[in-house]
C-alpha cells in the first residue's frame, strides 16, 4: 500500500509536508531495488540546499542511491536512528526510515510531485 | 552483445522470487531473499547458486597434457585423475585472460571451467593451440550442455551427499567424484571447490538432470536451513574470502605476482606462455600490486574509487572491488596500487578513500579478510 497522506517523486522518494516543515524518504518500490540498506549518509542539520540536489546517499550491499531534495529549504533534523539501525529504511521505509526533516524555503513545494495514486501508476506502467 | 541467455535453471528461480539482473551475457538471479540473508546463510548453514553460465571446455587426447602445460602457468602434470587445481590463460605479458579450473579426469582428458564472459576468447585460444598439435587435441565446448549448481556452506557435505551419493562426504579440498553416465555424454561430476571461503561442493550435471537436481538439494536442505543465494552473495562471500574476480580484479593488465596469485605459477614444469615476462617481474619487483583494506571510516569503498596510502608518497590506485562485508560488519574492498619504487605497502598502513567527495579512513590489511572456522579434519 502507498501511503495517500503524502507526495512522490518520480524518483521514488516520498515528501510529507506539514507546518512549513517536510519529511523526506524513499518508497517501498525503492527499498525493494536497492536490496539489503547497509549504510545511510545523511546532510548536518543546518545545512541548506536548493531543489533537486543531492543531500546525501544510501548504500545496500550492492547499490549506491543518491538522495535528492525534490524541495528547497534547510535541514531542520536527520534520522539519527539511521547510523546503527541502516535496515529500518527497508523495514518501514514510510515511517521509521525516514530520511531527513527539513524546514521548506519561501518557494514551497514545487507542483510537479504525484498522489498516490499518480505514483502507484506510475510503478504500474 | 549477443541475445540474452539464460540457464536451464531460470524457471526454478523465478520459482524463488529471484530478482535477476545481466552478467556476461546472461540474465542471472543476483538475490532471492536479500544478499545480507543469503550471505549468512553460507557462512553458518548452507547457501546454493545456479552458476552455470560459467563455460567447460573439454580438452582431451594424447597431446592434451602438453598442450596444457604450454597454456597455463601451474604445473598440470602435477594433477592426478580426480583431483582439480586452480590456474590460467595468460598473455605473452604474463597478464590474465582468464582464470580457471582443470580438472583431471584422465591423463588425456581434462576439464577446464572458465568465466562466462571470456569463454569465447578462451576457446579460440585453445582451439588455436589445439590445431597446431595435428590431432593429438581435441577441445570441445560443453557449456551449453552443462549446468553448475554450486552448494556452500557449513552443512553442505550432508545436504550434498544425501542427494548425490555418501562418497561426497569423504572429498578433499579439490578433490572431485565422477560418475559419467555411459550412454550421453552429459557429465556428472562433483567437486568440493567453491568461491565463499566455505566448505562446500560443486556439482555439474547435463542440463536434462539439472532442474530435478536443484529441487532435490532444495528440498533436503530445507531443515537445514538452505537458502537459493545469487551473485549478489557470491559477490560479498568471494571478496571476504579474498578469491579475486576475473575481469574485475585481475585482467589483462595484471599479473598473478601482481595478484598475490605466485603460487599458481609453477617455475619448474619449463616453459609456458607468459613465463619470461613473469621472470623478468619476478627479478625487477611488482611495480602495482593488489592488496585487500578496511574501511575505518564511515562509508564504501566501491569499484573504480581512488584509494592513497598515507605515509608512502604517490603510492596509490584504484579500488578494483569494493563491498560492505556482511560478516565483517565493515566495508573491505581491493585495490591496485601504483607504488613506484617503494613496493607495497606493509598490512596496517593507514589510507584513504575518496568517496562522494569525502575523504574515509582504511587501512591496508591482509587479505583473506575472512577465514572459516576449521574443524580439526
Amino acid at each position: 500500500m502507498i501511503p495517500d497522506d503524502r507526495l512522490y517523486t518520480a524518483q521514488h522518494e516520498w515528501l510529507k509536508v506539514e507546518d512549513g516543515m517536510a519529511v523526506l524518504g524513499i518508497t517501498d518500490f525503492a527499498q525493494q531495488e536497492l536490496g539489503d540498506v547497509v549504510f545511510v549518509e545523511l546532510p548536518a542539520p543546518g545545512q541548506e540546499f536548493a531543489a533537486g540536489s543531492e543531500i546525501g546517499a544510501i548504500e545496500s550491499v550492492k547499490a549506491v542511491a543518491e538522495i535528492f531534495t525534490p524541495v528547497a529549504g534547510s535541514i531542520e533534523a536527520v534520522n539519527e536512528g539511521l547510523e546503527d539501525a541502516p535496515e529500518v529504511v527497508n523495514e518501514d521505509p514510510y515511517g521509521e526510515g525516514w530520511l531527513v526533516r527539513l524546514r521548506l524555503g519561501e518557494e514551497g513545494p514545487p507542483d510537479d510531485l504525484m498522489t498516490a495514486a499518480a505514483y502507484e501508476a506510475q510503478l504500474a506502467g | 552483445m549477443g541475445k540474452v541467455q539464460r540457464t536451464v535453471l531460470y524457471g526454478r528461480h523465478v520459482e524463488s522470487g529471484a530478482r535477476f539482473g545481466p552478467f556476461a551475457g546472461y540474465e542471472m538471479p543476483i538475490q532471492y531473499e536479500g544478499v545480507l540473508a543469503e550471505h549468512r546463510a553460507v557462512r553458518e548453514r548452507a547457501g546454493m547458486f545456479d552458476v552455470s553460465h560459467m563455460g567447460e571446455i573439454r580438452v582431451r587426447g594424447p597431446r592434451a597434457l602438453a598442450l596444457l602445460q604450454r597454456l597455463t602457468p601451474n604445473d598440470v602434470g602435477a594433477l592426478v585423475p580426480s583431483r582439480a587445481q586452480y590456474s590460467a590463460l595468460l598473455t605473452e605479458r604474463g597478464t590474465f585472460i582468464d582464470d580457471l579450473l582443470v580438472y583431471c579426469l584422465d591423463p588425456e582428458d581434462y576439464l577446464l571451467v572458465v568465466n562466462a564472459a571470456s569463454r569465447g576468447r578462451d576457446l579460440e585460444l585453445l582451439e588455436t593451440a589445439a590445431a597446431a598439435e595435428d590431432g593429438g587435441v581435441r577441445v570441445e565446448d560443453q557449456s551449453d550442455q552443462t549446468a553448475l549448481i554450486a552448494v556452500q556452506g557449513p552443512r553442505a557435505a550432508e545436504i550434498v551427499s544425501d542427494v548425490v551419493g555418501a562418497a561426497a562426504a569423504d572429498l578433499r579440498y579439490y578433490s572431485f567424484l565422477r560418475d559419467l553416465p555411459a550412454e550421453d555424454e552429459a557429465q556428472r561430476l562433483v567437486s568440493r571447490t567453491g568461491y565463499t571461503g566455505e566448505d562446500g561442493f560443486e556439482i555439474y550435471a547435463g542440463t536434462s538432470r539439472a532442474e530435478d537436481l536443484w529441487a532435490e538439494l532444495l528440498e533436503r536442505g530445507r531443515d537445514v536451513g538452505l537458502m537459493p543465494a545469487g551473485l549478489g552473495a557470491r559477490d560479498t562471500l568471494r571478496l571476504e574470502a579474498g578469491m579475486m574476480l576475473c575481469g574485475q580484479d585481475i585482467d589483462e593488465e595484471t599479473t598473478p605476482l601482481e595478484a598475490g596469485l605466485s603460487w599458481i605459477v609453477k617455475w619448474k614444469k619449463g616453459d609456458f606462455v607468459g613465463r619470461d615476462a613473469l621472470a623478468r617481474q619476478r627479478e625487477r619487483g611488482c611495480r602495482h600490486r593488489l592488496v585487500g583494506f578496511e574501511v575505518e571510516g564511515r562509508g564504501i569503498a566501491r569499484h573504480g574509487h581512488r584509494l592513497t596510502v598515507r605515509d608512502v608518497p604517490d603510492c596509490a590506485g584504484p579500488v578494483t572491488s569494493g563491498a560492505f562485508a556482511p560478516t565483517l560488519g565493515r566495508a573491505i574492498g581491493i585495490a591496485r596500487l601504483d607504488c613506484g619504487e617503494s613496493g607495497p605497502p606493509a598490512p596496517g598502513s593507514v589510507a584513504s578513500v575518496t568517496v562522494r567527495g569525502r575523504e574515509i579512513d582504511c587501512r591496508i590489511v591482509k587479505v583473506p579478510f575472512y577465514r572459516r572456522p576449521r574443524e580439526g579434519v
